[in-house]
């Protein structure tokens, strides 16, 4: 079969004066050597994206650049654009992703671009780095044995785990899009993992660090994060989770949560409004009660299909939330 | 530019990453450099688990026997009695940066089983084991804040007056080359499943490290013991985890029959690897394959079990041949997976050139030997990992910093520079990366013999002739793949030079090599290592090791 793929390709042939060879920082639009390149690849109706990417770089341009490892979805390496939404393209199915036989990719406009389809993924990396992924043992650490803790207690963290760094809920995170410094999906969902893992000794501190701006109040509850994650993450889950567990160590009333009403004007200002950004701002944004309070809705427009049936059965406990919410006098 | 470290690591897998937070502990300047951001190291793929006899009931001393039987009495047993050992030690440690292992009812840990063991002491998160190990170990260098040059490619060792004292690498971002001096060199780069096609590897696994050592002289050892996988994917090639077998997977020919109570009536599908691919290769050849494969069965285990503890694997047969393995079985063939072999180290990782040491996948201590028994690997890179970032970081207290090395560094850049203007002559590295693939898959594979491996070697020095006017179509400097790919493809190249030589060499049977010429194992002659040393644009110098045996006499091995 005949495939048409359109390239966003950035050449830089010029050889840099050392140190200046910084990436294009976004909108990746106004770098000045950003142009479409359209090849056509004969491959079968089973290949992926990348399958025709490689297929162009190994066959018609070697200049074409792209970064990939696994083929299969494990070293996160391929996140890119596929018609303006942030994919895998190693198992980005050519005919369910193309119309009419073509395809567009490119890096994806919220990402400074390197070259080519390389995005620079710097900022997904010191996001990380924030968050202090890793463990702060609690003491004493058993000597020569395991900590006992029992294994729901690991497999809960394991949604996490499954992360590979794709950065593709960050590249389409629109809470990203307006605030460059918010912590982001992935992150945030790291951040529960070390947050709830019961070896660590950090929760609280932590806990209070994830509530400051730029935080966990600072997601609008756009759900890109869920629908684009290739492993089933969902980061957004993570941070509603981290939300509570913030909300039952007494972080209520701090900068974090009132920096949610501002955070609110500047997606209005932006000009990119729906129905769960307004929420919070609808309800006069009662710092706590208010964002829980949008919860339900989303949940229920989980329920009514317009989400990926992936979280359907992994929502947090919703009796839960409602307690937090009695004892805060937020529902009757 | 020029760099100084005390201790440099190349490479940022499992194996990488132990031994540079070993030597940030030991209080070494430590960098680790990569051609790839750490976690998208192929570590990462690993699904099944990892080995330890922590167990009741289980000591190291079986599973030290367990990996020597399944070596086929080539692992140094010196070697395998300290990674048996150590193994308990460094899974606690694991557990202890907050790897999530699997628990059993009590909260310790629990485990799985894997072929060529007789006890189920695989320690596993879901399947994707080596996933959750590479981000703890990640996890662990950011909390240490360990440099990293993310990115870097490494072109060169610098190795002055036969020690080693740096790399050459190119920073893709800019497309510099830059020298990075180290009082030691611990060379950790992973497989070259890409000398093979297909292979379950990744398509950055091509032998770097080997060859990089291999050029300034250090020895390769046991080059000829390349493992094929009993179960991967039809077509692509991608890995069909062995834990779908320690869960109760069959394997079935056309007629449904489960073959191996023919090839291994005890251990059945949990045989060695080097029996199990051997026996479908045979099924496969007699007819009794389906398309040049056999199937891999879990529908008796059920949508629970497969979801719950195989969903990886679900996954990938889902989305690359459309088969849902809860309802079909899953048409699989042996691949290319792992290399025994490579660089020859002692039990601390260094090689005899001082300042070289090596860890991991690329390194041959040798624990493998024959035939690598699944869930040993990551282990090896542990345990080996942390004791060559050891070693290195005593060994660079006794040496001075090394001066100098602009000449180095600027004979690398004019290489790299009369490479790039080569003009194109119509030979790509697309290309020959494809026919050497197919070519080693072809005479190398499985079942080998003379006439086979000598076409394989002509094969193969044709390639290299050609090699030498492949040109680099691309003329940009920042993140130049061409360019990197026409030198993987250089070192591609001698890696297989390597593994045929040693194949030629050794005249018998005996784990991954099946010599259909020489069917029988012979330890009057070959209970020793080929150790193959570079020749410099002659062959390669060919030398032999003897096998430390401490405790475990070789015996006939039977599954
Ligand atoms: C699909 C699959 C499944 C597996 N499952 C298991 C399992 O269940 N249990 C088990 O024990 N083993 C398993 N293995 C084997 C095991 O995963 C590997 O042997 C092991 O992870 C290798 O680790 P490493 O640290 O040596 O190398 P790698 O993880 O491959 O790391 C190599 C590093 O070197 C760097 N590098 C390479 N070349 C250069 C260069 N030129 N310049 C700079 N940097 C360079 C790379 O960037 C990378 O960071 C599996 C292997 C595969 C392919
Ligand atoms: S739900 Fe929140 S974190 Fe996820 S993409 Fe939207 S704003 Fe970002
Ligand atoms: S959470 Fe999902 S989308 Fe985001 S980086 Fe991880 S795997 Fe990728
Ligand atoms: S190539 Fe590894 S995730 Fe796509």
């Amino acid at each position: 079969m005949k495939w048409t793929i359109e390239v966003g390709r950035y050449d830089r042939t010029q050889a840099p004066k050392p140190g200046t060879t910084r990436p294009y920082p976004p909108p990746y639009e106004n770098a000045p050597a950003k142009r479409y390149q359209t090849f056509e690849v004969e491959l079968d109706d089973q290949a992926m994206v990348l399958d025709a990417l490689i297929a162009i770089r190994e066959y018609q341009d070697e200049s074409l650049a792209v970064r990939c490892a696994c083929r299969s979805a494990i070293c996160g390496s391929c996140g890119m654009w596929v018609n303006g939404h942030a994919r895998l393209a190693c198992i980005s199915k050519l005919r369910d992703v193309a119309q009419d036989g073509k395809v567009t990719v490119e890096s994806p406009p919220s990402m400074p671009v390197i070259r080519d389809l390389v995005a620079d993924m710097t900022p997904f990396w010191e996001k990380n780095r924030k968050v202090k992924p890793w463990l702060e043992n609690k003491t004493p650490v058993p000597s020569g044995e395991e900590y006992r803790v029992p294994n729901d207690a690991m497999e809960n963290l394991i949604q996490e785990v499954s992360c590979i760094s794709c950065g593709l809920c960050l590249m389409d995170c629109e809470s990203y899009g307006v605030n460059p410094n918010f912590i982001g999906p992935a992150a945030l969902a790291k951040a529960y993992r070390y947050s709830a893992d019961p070896r660590d000794d950090k929760t609280t501190q932590r806990l209070g660090e994830y509530s400051k701006p730029d935080g966990v109040w600072d997601c609008t509850h756009c759900y890109e994060c869920v629908s684009v994650c290739p492993k089933g993450v969902a980061p957004l889950e993570q941070i509603l989770k981290l939300r509570r567990m913030a909300v039952e160590a007494g972080f209520t009333d701090n900068a974090g949560t009132r920096h949610a009403e501002a955070f609110a004007d500047s997606v209005r200002d932006s000009g990119r409004l729906n129905e769960l950004t307004l929420m919070p701002k609808s309800f006069g944004l009662f710092n706590i009660r208010a964002q829980l309070a949008s919860l339900p809705a989303a949940f229920n427009m989980m329920r009514a299909g317009k989400l990926p049936p992936i979280i359907h059965h992994k929502i947090p406990h919703l009796e839960r939330i409602k307690t937090i919410f009695k004892r805060l006098g937020g529902i009757k | 530019m020029i760099l100084d470290h005390d201790v440099v690591v190349l490479g940022a897998g499992l194996a990488g990453m132990r031994a540079a937070l070993e030597a940030a502990r030991g209080g070494a300047n430590v960098a680790v450099l990569s051609k790839v951001h750490p976690v998208r190291s192929h570590s990462g793929a690993a699904q099944g688990g990892i080995n330890a006899a922590i167990g009741a009931g289980d000591s190291w001393e079986i599973h030290a026997f367990d990996t020597i039987k399944g070596s086929d009495y080539l692992a140094d047993q010196d070697a395998v009695e300290i990674m048996t050992s150590e193994a308990p030690q460094d899974i606690i440690e694991l557990e202890h940066m907050g790897v999530i292992f699997y628990r059993d009812d009590e909260g310790r840990l629990g485990t799985r089983a894997f072929g060529g063991a007789s006890k189920a002491r695989t320690y596993f998160v879901g399947d994707i084991t080596g996933q959750a190990l590479l981000y703890t170990l990640y996890d662990q260098i950011l909390k240490a804040d360990v440099k990293v040059y993310e990115e870097w490619f490494a072109t060169a060792l610098y190795a002055p007056d036969g020690t080693c004292r740096g790399v050459v690498a190119i920073d893709m971002l800019s497309g510099e080359l830059n020298l990075v001096r180290a009082k030691a060199v611990i060379v950790a780069t992973g497989g070259m499943g890409r000398v093979y096609e297909p292979s379950t590897n990744a398509l950055i696994c091509t032998g770097d490290g080997i060859a990089l050592a291999y050029r300034i002289g250090a020895p390769l050892m046991d080059m000829e013991m390349v493992q094929y996988h009993p179960t991967t994917l039809k077509g692509s090639g991608f890995l069909m985890t062995e834990a779908a077998r320690g869960e109760g997977a069959f394997l079935l020919n056309k007629d449904g029959e489960r073959f191996m109570q023919r090839y291994a009536p005890k251990m059945m599908e949990l045989a060695s690897r080097d029996v199990v691919s051997r026996a479908e290769t045979v099924e496969i050849a007699e007819g009794r394959g389906i398309d040049g494969n056999v199937l891999l069965d879990l529908r008796h285990l059920g949508a629970d079990l497969i979801m719950s503890k195989l969903p990886q694997i679900h996954e990938i047969a889902l989305d690359f041949l459309g088969i849902d393995m809860i309802t079909d079985p899953v048409p699989v063939r042996p691949g290319m997976h792992y290399i025994m072999g490579g660089v020859k180290t002692d039990v601390n990782g260094a090689s005899p050139i001082p300042g070289l040491y090596s860890a991991g996948e690329c390194a041959c201590v040798s624990v493998h030997g024959g035939n690598r028994l699944g869930a040993n690997s990551l282990l090896d890179t542990l345990v080996f990992g942390r004791r060559s970032g050891k070693a290195a970081t005593e060994f660079v207290k006794t040496v001075t910093s090394p001066a100098s090395g602009e000449d180095f560094l600027a004979g690398e850049q004019r290489r790299i520079a009369a490479l790039m203007t080569r003009p194109y002559t119509g030979e790509t590295h697309a290309r020959l990366r494809l026919e050497l693939g197919t070519l080693m898959d072809e005479k190398v594979g499985v079942y080998r013999d003379e006439a086979g491996l000598n076409e394989a070697l002509a094969g193969v020095q044709a390639l290299k002739r050609r090699y030498a006017s492949v040109a680099v179509g691309d003329k940009s400097r920042i993140y130049n793949q061409a360019l990197t790919f026409v030198l993987e493809l250089g070192f591609m190249l001698d890696c297989a030079e390597a593994t045929i030589y040693g194949a030629i060499t050794r005249k018998e049977s005996r784990g991954a090599q099946s010599r259909t010429d020489y069917p029988q194992r012979n330890d009057a002659e070959w209970l020793k290592h080929v150790v193959i040393r570079y020749g410099d644009g002659g062959p390669p110098k060919i030398d032999y090791q003897p096998v430390t045996i401490t405790k475990w006499p070789p015996q006939e091995r039977t599954y």
